[in-house]
């Protein structure tokens, strides 16, 4: 899988705040600088959050490859729309993006209207059935919790929706396959590392991603030369049709929209994580539907977003109540017209378990390593202080067991000088010669 | 590889530590997931037993290359009929216990289904020691 987050080394000064605040343990300082360890990351851009100096970088598709197609066709997520304040209409900031070099706008969330009106979803009365919308929370199951992968759901999510139905309407056109581009405004580093993947859905139904930072830079940059729509100039969506609960999918909760049975969604990396670990040991939550989002607040929360979240997410609410519960019958029919070849094309592959976790493929070698790291982790100070270049005393244990770090990188544990012991005992107390993390009991 | 974990009497709070943190461990080992699922099962399931019946006890882990061994020791008081107990349904706990939603007599027998190999040693009024083996090869 790709990995769309890099560290700018000439900014990065190795100050540790990315590495204390990634949820899966990916990152490390050495060299005076932070780096990722891309098995283990799964693009969820909390480092970015994290980082007080703006040296993590988000992949992107040069803009200028745009104007390599003939038809430049935008799938743009509401809550892109939902970056500007009021004074910017949702027509006017139509107008321009396709001002930008977009032949084609469409709507993610109609996507949402295309799927229900094509195949309604059904949830089971039994079971659970696992969101797939989250690209981050995906790559998240795929590494620590393969058994749940059974549990997703394989309905395409509706941005892929979206990208079939463009390029359906617009095939249908006569238009060379060739020649159409379709790029996805993206508020999140994880859709842009399945955008980039080779071989994914993601990177046969998208040519490119534009980062939601940049586009807003480009639209905002527009609107502020265009301070009013000209009504000479395209406004709208190519496929103007959303309802007001398709609008409102991305917010957290969106998705149980209308869903009957026993649902429930919780955002934020750390609360997903928490969760799921509590799910994969014990089945009896009567959920039948889980939607799980890795940003607070839902994709309003994604790293590569403006504004304010909250504010974000209430624009959203706001535009949702000036639309309809359900599609005229002229964009249900034009939805009809493309119904088979969507439908065939409904559901994407199952996921497939990460083995990134696993120390050694050799369970007799791993075991040894376990053994050594929990060794080597009694004889470590336990308060987690980073300046070894690890996120906590116990991967730095886990690091040395598998031979990727050193004994000596520990700085506490080199503090000789009893003058210096005796002031740092005073914050610490006599940690000198390790806490033992596992000493007696791993739980009290 | 070898760990322990205390588990203390009356403390539903904590229910389930021991086998979490089991379940860490063996992810990293590269144990067939299901094989963790069932070893996590069996050992939450002793866990509350120590909990809701015992005056406290530990887990023990340890992981060889033929396979795991959950070791569910506590300090008394014993099972006196441990033929019943093992029967589906079957419980002594507490109506205290069940109002916490345990206690439904499945504890036992469902340890037993999941365990490729259970050994309890009990009495009334001495400790219950159990011992589960799981293959993973």
């Amino acid at each position: 899988m790709h990995h769309s987050l890099t560290i700018d080394q000439d900014v990065c000064w190795g100050c540790t705040h990315c590495m204390k605040q990634c949820p899966t343990q990916a990152i490390r300082i050495h060299d005076g600088h932070a780096h990722v360890l891309s098995g283990l990351c799964i693009n969820c851009g909390q480092c970015l959050h994290a980082c007080p100096h703006g040296a993590i970088r988000i992949e992107q598709t040069p803009f200028g490859e745009v104007t390599r197609y003939a038809r430049r066709v935008a799938i743009v997520p509401a809550i892109f729309f939902a970056q500007f304040p009021d004074t910017y209409t949702i027509p006017h900031i139509c107008q321009a993006i396709r001002q930008l070099g977009f032949t084609d706008l469409y709507l993610a969330e109609s996507g949402v209207d295309v799927l229900n009106q094509l195949s309604p979803r059904i949830i089971p009365k039994t079971g659970l059935t696992i969101s797939n919308y989250c690209p981050a929370v995906m790559k998240l199951i795929q590494m620590r919790y393969p058994l749940l992968l059974e549990d997703l759901t394989l309905r395409r999510p509706p941005s892929q929706i979206m990208a079939m139905f463009a390029r359906a309407e617009i095939l249908a056109e006569g238009v060379d396959a060739q020649t159409i581009g379709v790029f996805y405004f993206t508020p999140c580093a994880a859709k842009i590392a399945q955008i980039k993947t080779t071989g994914s859905d993601e990177s046969r139904l998208f040519q490119g991603a534009i980062n939601m930072d940049t586009a807003y830079n480009k639209v905002r940059e527009y609107l502020s030369s265009h301070k009013t729509p000209d009504p000479s100039l395209p406004d709208g969506f190519t496929f103007p049709g959303c309802t007001a609960s398709a609008l409102l999918w991305s917010t957290v909760k969106g998705e149980c929209i209308g869903v009957t049975e026993r649902a429930m969604a919780v955002d934020e990396m750390h609360n997903v994580i928490d969760f799921l670990e509590q799910l994969e040991e014990d089945e009896n939550t009567n959920l039948n539907f889980l939607e799980l989002d890795a940003c607070a607040e839902g994709c309003a929360g994604g790293v590569l977003t403006v504004r304010n979240r909250f504010l974000a997410n209430e624009r959203l609410r706001h535009w949702a109540q000036s639309l309809p519960s359900e599609l005229d019958d002229a964009l249900q029919e034009r939805i009809d017209q493309y119904q088979d070849i969507i439908r065939n094309d409904m559901e994407m592959e199952r996921p497939i378990p990460s083995e990134a976790l696993v120390w050694d493929t050799d369970t007799s070698k791993a075991i040894h390593k376990m053994e050594n790291s929990r060794m080597i982790a009694n004889a470590l100070p336990g308060i987690d202080c980073g300046l070894c270049g690890a996120p906590t005393c116990r991967t730095l244990a886990e690091d040395i067991a598998r031979s990727e770090a050193s004994i000596r990188q520990c700085v506490v544990l080199k503090l000789k000088d009893p003058k210096l012991m005796n002031q740092l005992s005073k914050i610490w107390g006599d940690r000198s010669l390790g806490k033992g993390l596992y000493n007696g009991s791993d739980v009290s | 590889m070898h760990a322990e974990y205390a588990v203390p009497a009356k403390d539903f709070s904590v229910a389930g530590a021991a086998a979490s943190a089991i379940k860490q461990i063996l992810k990293k080992l590269g144990i067939n997931p299901l094989v963790i699922k069932r070893i996590v099962v069996a050992t939450f399931e002793a866990e509350v037993n120590v909990i809701a019946h015992s005056y406290g006890g530990k887990v023990v882990l340890d992981v060889d290359e033929s396979g795991v061994t959950v070791q569910v020791i506590d300090t008394g008081p014993g099972i006196p009929d441990l033929n019943l107990a093992m029967q589906e349904g079957w419980s002594t706990a507490s109506d205290e216990v069940r109002a916490l939603g345990y206690g439904a007599g499945m504890g036992l027998p469902n340890i037993k289904k999941n365990a490729d190999k259970l050994d309890i040693v009990t009495k009334a009024g001495d400790h219950t020691h159990i011992t589960m083996f799981f293959k993973i090869a």
